[in-house]
């Protein structure tokens, strides 16, 4: 009798630990305090679990393709959430932009910048990067980064790319392109402002925003994956990363709301 | 794009395999006779980078090359640049990366060497150096070889290490390994796939010759496997 009432009492314990839904959210690498932040607020209002997953969006769609077992899908760009839903592995109608993103240039303390040429909005990248002190510059790689290609981008809006290609170092995701910089290892790096932001990232350097017009602006969309078991509860989660509250806290990190298209 | 990398790969193995194959005999011959009471610290130091990951090894290098160590300072002093995302930052890192695979059959062969010869030749008159050039080498000879072998081909493996420190940068600092990464992740299957074939084979032709070389060659030097 004993025994059959703590298998009752395990059991429904089990069930409760279960009632509770749990999604793992894929997430671009320049979303990583933001969305940390957000899950925190997003548990604790639900009860419901996210588990994130944070990577360059081109990993990850190349692993959602492969049939990751992701519910959701928060991507850098809009291109990777698209293809996705043409190609039925995502829910077209779920298809929604939360953020515009901005890159800007990193540079940490100890790099000896020339104090007359500090930048004006246009000289910008050229002022400082060409500076000999500038040994290595940082971006994501452009391959799988929508950040790393925005990065290219402005370089070649500015006609900086043949100048610095042979100082560009490339970090496997926009992560890794901010902790070159961050530890010195790197004297520059063109990084997403939601980093630069970062508390981990403070009083280490300085940085300037890019202007929004040397790059394609990066419209930074979510989707639901189509395998998903938990839509409903993946919805919630975008919902609620969308809502007035968590845009708020998006705009903290330094992300622009984007106005409906 | 693939030959590039494929030079460049081959280049680190080289260097890394004749810095370990320097470092290592001695190193080995000290493993193999040395007395000393803590010794099995030195052997557990050695043995660590087999275990640990390598993401442990390419953060302590990349903080230790970095402007932030007193080392990375130094080297940029003296150099005029720094370590990281250069040719010579990845030979730091797989040196250490591949040191057991060179010292633990060195130092295997070595042991296995009958005592009773190194008795003699000192009873003879030989130094220690003559002694291990004329007898413990030669008869080791196989442990050496495998031991440089073995590091030579893990250094074409590596991967790891050479991602956190190296800065994917073509020519310089994109070996093999991370070459395939990049175009899996860029979803070019076809390229990723010609490159992976030919590290395959590579990578089968260098053990096919480690294990040719071990049927030529008496068992006793072959305990480390």
């Amino acid at each position: 009798m004993r025994k059959l009432l703590i298998y009752a009492v395990f059991l429904l314990l089990l069930v409760a630990s279960v009632s509770a839904q749990q999604i793992t959210v894929a997430a671009a690498a320049d979303l990583n305090y933001a969305l940390k932040d957000l899950r925190l607020r997003f548990e604790h209002k639900t009860g419901d679990k996210v588990t994130l997953s944070f990577g360059a969006s081109g990993n990850l769609f190349a692993q959602i393709q492969s049939g990751a077992p992701f519910d959701l899908f928060f991507s850098a760009d809009e291109e990777y959430p698209k293809k996705l839903a043409e190609a039925g592995l995502a829910e077209k109608a779920s298809l929604r932009t939360y953020a515009i993103g901005h890159l800007v240039l990193w540079v940490p303390n100890g790099v000896g910048l020339d104090r007359d040429h500090l930048p004006g909005p246009d000289t910008l990248l050229r002022d400082i990067l060409l500076q000999p002190s500038i040994q290595h510059i940082a971006i994501a790689n452009p391959k799988t980064a929508p950040y790393g290609r925005a990065a290219m981008a402005a370089l070649e809006h500015f006609g900086l790319k043949d100048k610095v290609a042979a100082k560009l170092v490339f970090g496997e995701n926009v992560s890794q392109a901010a902790q070159f910089v961050q530890s010195g290892n790197a004297q520059a790096g063109l990084i997403p402002l939601s980093l630069a932001m970062a508390p981990a990232m403070q009083g280490l350097g300085h940085y300037w925003e890019l202007p929004a017009d040397s790059y394609p602006e990066l419209r930074q969309t979510a989707v639901i994956v189509s395998s998903s078991k938990r839509k409903a509860t993946a919805q919630t989660f975008l919902d609620y990363v969308t809502s007035a509250e968590g845009t708020a806290v998006l705009e903290q990190y330094g992300f622009r709301v984007p106005q409906a298209k | 794009m693939i030959l590039q990398a494929l030079a460049l790969t081959m280049r680190l193995a080289v260097v890394v395999s004749a810095i370990l194959l320097a470092v290592g005999l001695p190193l080995a011959y000290w493993l193999a006779f040395s007395r000393w009471r803590w010794k099995f610290f030195a052997e557990a130091v050695v043995s660590l980078p087999i275990v640990l990951p390598p993401t442990v090894l390419g953060f302590y290098v990349l903080v230790a090359i970095g402007p932030m160590s007193p080392f990375g300072r130094w080297y940029q002093a003296l150099t005029g640049h720094s370590l990281a995302f250069t040719f010579e930052g990845l030979v730091v890192g797989s040196v250490l990366y591949s040191l057991p695979f060179a010292v633990q059959p060195m130092t295997a062969s070595f042991s296995a060497v009958d005592r009773k010869l190194l008795d003699a030749s000192a009873l003879l008159g030989a130094s220690r150096w003559r002694t291990f050039w004329r007898i413990v080498l030669p008869l080791g000879l196989p442990g050496v070889l495998a031991g440089v072998v073995l590091s030579f081909a893990h250094t074409l493996g590596e991967f790891g290490v050479v991602l956190m420190i190296g800065g994917n940068i073509p020519g310089a600092t994109q070996t093999v390994s991370i070459l395939i990464y990049d175009q899996v992740q860029a979803l070019d299957y076809a390229t990723a796939n010609r490159t992976a074939l030919i590290l395959l084979m590579l990578c089968f032709v260098m053990l096919a010759l480690l294990y040719g070389l071990r049927r030529r060659t008496p068992s006793s030097a072959w305990m480390w496997r």
